[in-house]
């Protein structure tokens, strides 16, 4: 019963298509969830269906066991960062701020004040009467954060809010983002189709595919134990082999590619013997060399393509059908080159086993 | 090599010119010319001096008719207003395929002339015409005079001139990110406040537009307020008509033209400082 967010069967149908299948979801109070997932996965509706734009077909939605079903996007108190801002073209930033106030009945006084305290939390001490026009994207986007949290909302949802921004402006906000959240303790759901963004933020990540929650843990637990072959690939670069489980008590399995495989990833799922499994490695997992390396499960693969990110590379090859990566660190590329044959190398625990 | 290359580059700029130049020598000859003839007729005929001016700025009969012009062009502006607000808002609501329909059957009044329309609004107005036999069915024994009143002038006005007021709003209506509304609807906006703060002052500007592109032809309407209007409460432009048909009183006629012509000026000039003429254009 400590869920504060909660949703129950939510079903969304426009006409024959099904938007949402059938979500359950708990997030607790103060918790920043994420939902990742390709565009029309589904996770913007779910946002917009807990913002109340979108009315579910079928499903609950309460908030500290409250109901949110006959309550109008204006009774809420959720508190949304859009995509493109949104922010009224007219009015000053201050005067954004202000606006949910306003509507709050806070005078004109008090909640002025209030909105340029917010301003200040976001970092815009000086900017309060500036038009939205007259700020940058990272300004205008700190505004609305400012707008959708000075009335203390119960929810606070972001769509997508760092889309519009460069790299370097998009990893400061991230930063920005969390250290804000953490301070007011908000309950926070931030929708986003950028991996990197939902790892670096989250206390808990739902990914989303087809309408439909994959896999909804912390960031870690998915990336090192994806619950279907879609959040493996999805998250990360991976490689995804095909094997048949030979041995379940010793975790042996056989793989047309790798050969015989001990696999002893933790938290890997129950096993039988016969069963048709999918074998994931990470490629940082994996060691390239001239020689089958001791200590170690090996096999051989050509090298196709490096490419280089300076600090790091990718190699990618192929043993027999089936294409490898492997990051190996940048130093050791200089003596690799397309063409070559060598091996790669893997422990047991590196091994993590998917249902087929 | 080199001079072609100059050569080419002075085309270049010559271009734009050339393009412009059948339209520039056009309205040079037949509006720059005639209006300079008008301004110099107006300070020459019949005498030369200010008299004209004078009588036009002090004459109590003048007074009267620009203050009626210009109670007119703003009742009729107003009207507009009224009636085209909330046609647009219900364009930029409705499908992409309604509100073109909406806009044909408004544009399609434009196809008929002036003219017609102003005569079609006679028979209907008329005293034998179908509004006041229907207020006689309705046991009205004596309808008011329709015709030729402020009433009638005004109605037929607004008619033509309401499909300016309601492109130039909804135009401005269709480019409002519904973002901003659901944005406004999250923090709390009703009906009410959310017009009031957020929808109506995002409209404003083509409600400006609007407004003084109708009122400004307004001011120098002729055709419909000669025809249809009462002749006690005569516009500008009908009166300079008659000072030069009937009168031939060319310089005060003249004189009427500029003041009217200034005026108007004035009013854009207002407006282009607060919000630009060329947003007047798109």
């Amino acid at each position: 019963m400590s869920a504060y967010l909660r949703l129950a069967g939510v079903n969304k149908t426009f006409g024959s298509f099904t938007a949402l299948g059938h979500i359950d979801l708990e997030v607790e109070k103060g918790e920043f969830v994420t939902f990742l997932g390709p565009s029309g996965s589904g996770k913007t509706t779910t946002l917009m269906v807990i913002a109340g734009f979108e009315q579910a077909t079928k499903g609950e939605i309460t908030v500290a066991d409250q109901s949110l079903a006959h309550l109008a996007p204006q009774e809420r108190n959720i508190g949304i960062v859009f995509q493109n801002y949104a922010l009224f073209p007219h009015k000053t930033a201050a005067e954004n701020v202000y606006f949910p106030l306003q509507m709050r009945k806070v005078g004109k006084k008090e909640g002025m004040r209030k909105a340029e305290e917010m301003l200040e939390l976001v970092g815009l001490a000086g900017f309060a009467h500036r038009l939205p026009k007259e700020l940058s994207g990272g300004q205008q986007q700190r505004v609305a954060l400012a707008r959708a949290l000075v009335f203390e909302p119960d929810l606070l949802l972001l769509d997508e809010p760092l889309g519009a921004l460069d790299k370097n402006l998009r990893e400061q906000m991230q930063i920005e983002i969390k250290r804000i959240q953490k301070r007011l303790g908000v309950t926070t759901i931030f929708v986003t189709h950028d991996q990197t963004e939902a790892m670096s933020m989250s206390d808990r990540i739902v990914v989303f595919s087809n309408g439909a929650i994959e896999q909804a843990a912390a960031p870690l637990d998915i990336y090192h134990r994806p619950a279907t072959r879609f959040v493996a690939d999805f998250i990360g670069e991976s490689n995804l082999l095909e094997a048949t489980i030979t041995d379940a008590a010793s975790g042996k399995a056989q793989s047309p590619v790798l050969g015989e495989v001990t696999c002893g990833a933790e938290g890997l799922p129950p096993l039988t013997d016969g069963q048709a499994v999918t074998l994931l490695i990470r490629p940082e997992h994996l060691k390239l060399s001239r020689e089958p390396k001791e200590g170690r499960q090996n096999a051989q693969m050509v090298i196709e393509t490096i490419v280089n990110y300076g600090d790091n590379a990718v190699v990618i090859g192929h043993a027999g059908d089936q294409q490898i990566r492997v990051r190996v660190p940048g130093a050791d590329v200089v003596i690799l080159k397309e063409g070559d044959s060598c091996h790669f190398s893997w422990t047991a625990d590196a091994v993590f086993v998917l249902d087929k | 090599m080199g001079l072609s290359l100059s050569a080419l580059a002075e085309r270049k700029t010559l271009w734009p010119w050339l393009l412009l130049a059948p339209l520039t020598i056009y309205l040079a000859l037949f509006f720059l010319v005639p209006l300079v003839e008008v301004a110099l007729m107006s300070v020459t005929e019949p005498r030369p001096g200010l008299a004209n001016y004078e009588k036009v700025l002090t004459g109590s009969l003048y007074r009267k008719v620009f203050l009626n012009t210009f109670g007119t062009a703003l009742l009729v502006t107003l009207c507009c207003l009224l009636v085209g607000y909330p046609l647009a808002y219900l364009m930029s609501t409705v499908s992409k395929r309604a509100a073109m329909g909406i806009l044909l059957l408004i544009t399609m009044s434009f196809w008929t002339s002036f003219l017609v329309r102003t005569y079609a609004w006679m028979v209907l107005l008329g005293n034998n015409g179908p509004v006041v036999w229907l207020m006689q069915t309705l046991g009205i024994a004596e309808p008011p005079p329709l015709l030729f009143t402020r009433f009638s002038s005004t109605l037929a006005m607004v008619h033509i001139l309401a499909p300016y007021m309601i492109m130039n709003i909804y135009t401005v209506m269709q480019k409002i990110d519904p973002s901003l509304i659901r944005s406004a609807e999250s923090m709390g906006a009703y009906g009410k406040s959310l017009f009031r703060h957020i929808y109506l002052p995002l409209t404003a500007p083509g409600i400006a537009n609007g407004s003084v592109l109708v009122f400004v032809i307004c001011l120098g309407f002729y055709v419909t307020p000669v025809l249809l209007g009462s002749p006690r409460e005569q516009m500008a432009a009908g009166l300079i008509g008659n000072q030069i048909e009937q009168f031939l009183a060319f310089g005060l006629g003249s004189a009427m033209s500029i003041v009217l012509l200034v005026v108007t000026l004035v009013i854009l000039g207002i407006y282009h400082r607060r919000f630009g003429l060329d947003k007047l254009y798109g």
